[in-house]
């Protein structure tokens, strides 16, 4: 075990999550848990938990929490390395294309087909996070039970402050995570 | 220089409001980068969120990247991902140290389901305007690719790379089509 071999690990789980956040979690689990046992299956629940209260993407919290363990701060800055080189090789390819071939047909094509797609991605996003809030569960067909009041409350406030006020996202998150702290912890 | 700087307090700033996933950043980087600061068009921020998702690794990351490239080229992409990166890479390091007291503390967990509703209006929010301005296109075909691969995504739980694939396809049909047409219509006005 090395920093060579913690920059590979993750290298690989940056490699090969292909849709998005979720996507790392499974090669996580393979890679790190099972594979190299670097973390237990509770660390790793832990981990995904954190993850979900923190801003940032799985696979960099879960880089730089293992590489925290294993070897302090360089162990989170290789392991972060690791894990993002493959998305600046690729994106930056990316990028340069994009900007010399946009009006070549079939990327063009491929990028009018995608957009309204893309919009139809984060509108789901959007709600399994608004059932999560409101219902306390992302599934939808199963047991919708009881609402979320206070959850209800300050989304339909925040969606009016965004849109006829014209406050700024971040803004109205903070609003909402502040008064959820006194409404959360009173009621 | 005041552009690259302005570009890594941006990023920085909007990674470390990113709770709850990578679409949350780009609802973020949308309002920013489009209406704020002018610095690109509504159409190119959705090809970069569809080229993001479509390149492994994660959507924040892979975003940022794009649109750092394209405000100030290589420089601007690698100071957007130093953006983007140190505010997890500081936030779970602090974590790391404080993580039983912070998971079992009572306060930080209602701060932090309040937050989840108010991530919830951002992306409704941004949702509206995008969705607004594909209706207003009146291209039907869009309209119908956005509803479907809606329900295909969460309703139907399919797997995110075949939507990818498929509209793409659909996408270079399309234009395909649209090419031969226009192609046709000129050897028949080159004719009369």
């Amino acid at each position: 075990m090395s920093l060579l071999e913690l920059f590979k690990a993750f290298f690989q789980i940056g490699m090969f999550s292909f849709g998005g956040g979720m996507a790392a979690i499974p090669l996580v689990q393979e890679g790190i848990v099972a594979q190299r046992g670097w973390l237990t299956m509770t660390q790793f629940t832990d981990l995904i938990t954190i993850a979900e209260m923190t801003p940032g993407p799985i696979a960099v919290n879960s880089a730089t929490f293992v590489g925290m363990q294993l070897y302090g701060l360089p162990g989170a800055l290789v392991a972060t390395a690791g894990c993002i080189l493959p998305s600046i090789i690729l994106v930056s390819l990316l990028a340069v294309a994009y900007t010399k071939y946009k009006e070549i047909f079939w990327i063009k094509g491929a990028l009018n087909g995608l957009r309204p797609a893309v919009v139809a991605l984060i509108a789901s996003a959007g709600v399994t996070i608004l059932f999560l809030a409101v219902f306390g569960t992302s599934e939808i067909f199963s047991g919708l039970g009881t609402i979320n009041i206070i959850g209800l409350l300050l989304f339909v406030v925040g969606l009016f402050v965004l849109r006829k006020w014209k406050v700024s996202p971040i803004q109205t998150m903070m609003l909402c995570g502040l008064f959820g702290g006194v409404f959360y912890s009173v009621l | 220089m005041g552009k690259l700087w302005k570009l890594f307090l941006s990023t920085f700033y909007l990674s470390a409001f990113t709770f709850g996933g990578g679409y949350v950043i780009i609802s973020l980087m949308k309002t920013k980068f489009v209406d704020e600061m002018h610095w690109m068009e509504e159409e190119e921020m959705l090809n970069y969120t569809a080229m993001a998702q479509s390149a492994p690794g994660a959507v924040a990351v892979n975003a940022s990247i794009l649109v750092g490239y394209r405000i100030a080229g290589f420089a601007g992409a690698v100071v957007a991902i130093i953006g983007t990166i140190l505010p997890p890479l500081i936030i779970i390091s602090v974590i790391f140290f404080f993580y039983e007291a912070f998971r079992s503390n009572l306060i930080v967990s209602a701060v932090l389901k309040g937050m989840q509703s108010g991530v919830a209006a951002v992306i409704a929010d941004v949702v509206l305007n995008l969705s607004s301005t594909i209706v207003k296109n009146k291209d039907s075909i869009s309209v119908i690719i956005m509803i479907l691969a809606f329900v295909a995504t969460f309703v139907l739980g399919v797997n995110v790379m075949v939507i990818i694939a498929a509209c793409a396809t659909i996408g270079i049909v399309r234009e395909g089509l649209a090419v031969s047409r226009k192609e046709a219509a000129h050897e028949l006005t080159g004719t009369l």
